[in-house]
């Protein structure tokens, strides 16, 4: 049987400055038995427009994904934020072009792939230290990959159900753990104040629990958090969750 | 116009902002576990937003029903297209009754029609009697919070506020001391009062009846006291009947404060003997939003107040930064469908969190309004210019990968070479509160051919 096909989708901003984190989701992928390939001429999808209200330019950013991508039985991504666009924003710009359909089917972010589609039992790596979880809102809220804090619902979370199948983590509750961190895209910048105080308040969060790391799925939220641990040389680091399941970072 | 530099200034407080956040919180927690205590919440939240979209669907219907049942039991009903027909017909009912002071419970509408200068400016005095909003009301600033009106100060504020209008003692901010010197303040307000005037939190069309929530019990005292009452509601405060009802007040405390249900839960159904009661049935522009599939969702807002409690950005910036009568997140898209041009930049203000749909009770789907507004804004052109141009150029940079390469590139080398005073000089908003990202030796696509050349 051959073996499925994986297109890697690998957000414009990982390319270039997080190479690491799409590094992670190929080894990942191939390790579970997938034929793992990165289209050449993908490129942004389009959020930071959309986001920004800025739709006309959305529409050949969304064309060109649909180029890009058809033709795979998987498409896979390191973002939550960026998945949640081409699936649930995608309809109002290329919502009538008939290859929009199956590529809204079977994208997926990668730690949702791992957890509904691999279903791996362990990830045999071992992570000997302390992490703690933000709740990225994306991947919590328009992915549905746990219950957000404001829902009364059985609770699970998907995330959390992949580190227990890796050796030696310890996972440390941290309080607000799915408030926003304050990046939100173009929010970052035009509303800069507030943003580097959530940013704050989020790492304060994280620093009360004395985890050495504080893990996340959306590698944007990372960065901007990074960047005021940076800045405030602050100790804790951040990593990206499938750079823990990959063994990647150790 | 401003809210990021609004919202710098009340940053620039550490201490106040970080209890702003804080205080707040405390009641978003208070809300979560009063929620989690009801094990049916969700389907609660389902059945409001249903119950709503029902009425909104037949709101003339409703309306008219409403104002044939309430007249039956011999309360008046007002039609008011707008917040100045609204202010004219209260001023009407007043003077005709000969009225000199008004004392006035919490009503958001009133607020957003300007009912207190319009009467001032009539010569009729008008107290407002809920604590919160007589403190705003003597600091001659609006309300920065829908149910919480003066949840932007400390105690001590308020207690040299008392100081100065009520006399209490120098220095004492003992809440229960200001609350009593408070209380004896009003008292006398309340006494040689002539009318009382109330919000109204729902009317229910089959009985001809509205419900009243507080719970410090002013709308009730004021109300028992003077002979006429006007009571002023928008219309999408209507629901069908009193089955509905339940579905809304066992929503409404519970997601406001955490309590199960307002101490004060008040139903007015005909005039007291020898008294008269009005209703004034106020549109002003919401008639505009029903039938429009993006926003129409937002006239099913009960006025609880947790998607502010909740905001991550209310939170940090107070109700004051966003300049419009309602904030946070409802006050945001309401503001929005009120005056585009002047307030369709609050739509910015918001990451698309999404803690707000969250946690309505009305499951309004705040955070996609937002989005949606934004879209509108650009089309219609009240972007800046400078803003629209960066959107266009850089959507073209990365349009295609040998662009984005070379964007991404030079960038590299520019953080690689520049010097730092340069790099983090002025026009680098993300330098100021955080370092830039550092760029790996090679992106993923360059690996990932030397990769498959191996």
């Amino acid at each position: 049987m051959p073996k499925p096909r994986v297109a890697l989708f690998i957000p414009c901003y990982i390319n270039h400055l997080f190479p690491g984190v799409a590094v992670a989701t190929m080894t990942l992928l191939e390790r579970f038995g997938y034929e793992v390939i990165y289209p050449e001429g993908q490129t942004c999808c389009g959020q930071p427009f959309a986001n920004s209200g800025a739709h006309e330019e959305v529409i050949p950013l969304a064309q060109n994904f649909l180029r890009t991508f058809t033709g795979y039985d998987y498409i896979v991504a390191p973002s939550a934020s960026c998945t949640g666009m081409v699936r649930h924003h995608y309809d109002p710009y290329v919502g009538d072009d008939p290859a929009y359909a199956p590529i809204q089917q079977t994208t997926y972010e990668i730690l949702e792939f791992l957890h509904d589609v691999v279903q791996p039992e362990h990830f045999g790596v071992s992570f000997p230290h302390t992490l703690t979880l933000h709740q990225s809102c994306h991947g919590l809220r328009e992915l549905e990959l746990g219950v957000s804090s404001e829902r009364v619902m059985p609770y699970y979370s998907k995330v959390e159900s992949l580190l227990k199948r890796v050796d030696d983590l310890t996972l440390l509750p941290m309080e607000r753990a799915d408030e926003c961190c304050g990046f939100g895209g173009t929010f970052s910048v035009n509303e800069p104040d507030i943003s580097v105080r959530m940013g704050q308040n989020k790492l304060d969060n994280a620093e009360a629990t004395e985890a050495e790391y504080l893990a996340g799925f959306d590698s944007s939220c990372l960065m901007h958090l990074d960047g005021i641990a940076r800045r405030e040389k602050r100790g804790i680091k951040t990593v990206h969750v499938a750079e823990i399941l990959a063994g990647t970072v150790r | 116009m401003n809210h990021p530099a609004k919202s710098a200034a009340f940053l620039a407080d550490p201490a106040h902002s970080r209890w702003h956040d804080h205080a707040l919180w405390f009641i978003r927690q208070k809300r979560d576990s009063a929620a989690h205590q009801i094990d049916e919440w969700e389907h609660l939240r389902t059945l409001a937003s249903q119950i709503k979209a029902h009425t909104m669907a037949h709101l003339a219907d409703y309306l008219e029903t409403f104002e044939h049942n309430a007249h039956q039991n011999g309360i008046h009903v007002h039609w008011a297209t707008d917040a100045h027909e609204h202010n004219r017909i209260v001023h009407e009912i007043l003077t005709k009754n000969r009225v000199k002071k008004v004392v006035k419970s919490k009503s958001m509408l009133t607020e957003e029609c300007g009912l207190n200068p319009y009467l001032k400016e009539h010569g009729i005095e008008v107290i407002d009697t809920d604590l919160g909003e007589r403190i705003v009301q003597l600091r001659h600033e609006p309300p920065s919070h829908i149910v919480l009106p003066a949840i932007h100060l400390k105690k001590e504020e308020v207690g040299e506020l008392f100081e100065q209008e009520m006399g209490t003692e120098l220095g004492n901010s003992d809440p229960q001391y200001l609350t009593h010197a408070a209380r004896k303040h009003l008292r006398e307000h309340f006494l040689s009062a002539d009318a009382a005037i109330t919000g109204v939190n729902f009317a229910v069309a089959e009985e001809g009846m509205f419900v009243v929530c507080t719970n410090e019990g002013n709308a009730d005292l004021g109300t028992a006291i003077t002979d006429l009452h006007i009571a002023s509601m928008g219309i999408e405060k209507i629901i069908p009947s009193l089955e509905h009802l339940g579905v809304f007040t066992r929503l409404l405390a519970r997601s406001a404060t955490g309590q199960p249900v307002t101490t004060y839960t008040s139903h007015f159904r005909r005039p007291k003997p020898g008294g008269e009661l009005h209703v004034v049935i106020v549109d002003n522009g919401r008639s505009n939003l029903l039938g429009d599939t993006d926003y129409a969702q937002a006239l099913h807002c009960i006025r609880c107040g947790a998607c502010m409690n909740t905001c991550p950005t209310y939170r940090r910036s107070g109700g004051h930064s966003y300049d419009y009568v309602i904030p946070g997140p409802i006050g945001s898209t309401l503001g929005a469908s009120r005056d585009l041009k002047q307030h369709g930049d609050l739509t910015y203000n918001c990451t698309l969190c999404g803690s707000c749909t969250a946690i309505c009770p009305a499951q309004i789907d705040l955070h996609h309004q937002l989005y949606a507004w934004r879209k509108t804004y650009v089309d219609q052109g009240y972007m800046p210019d400078h803003k629209r141009r960066l959107y266009r150029t850089g959507a073209w940079m990365l349009a295609s990968p040998g662009r984005a390469q070379l964007f991404f590139g030079l960038t590299k080398w520019a953080t690689r070479l520049l010097p730092r005073w340069i790099l983090y000089g002025r026009l680098n908003v993300w330098g100021r509160g955080r370092e830039l990202p550092q760029f790996a030796p090679q992106s993923f696509a360059e690996m990932y051919k030397e990769h498959k050349k191996e």
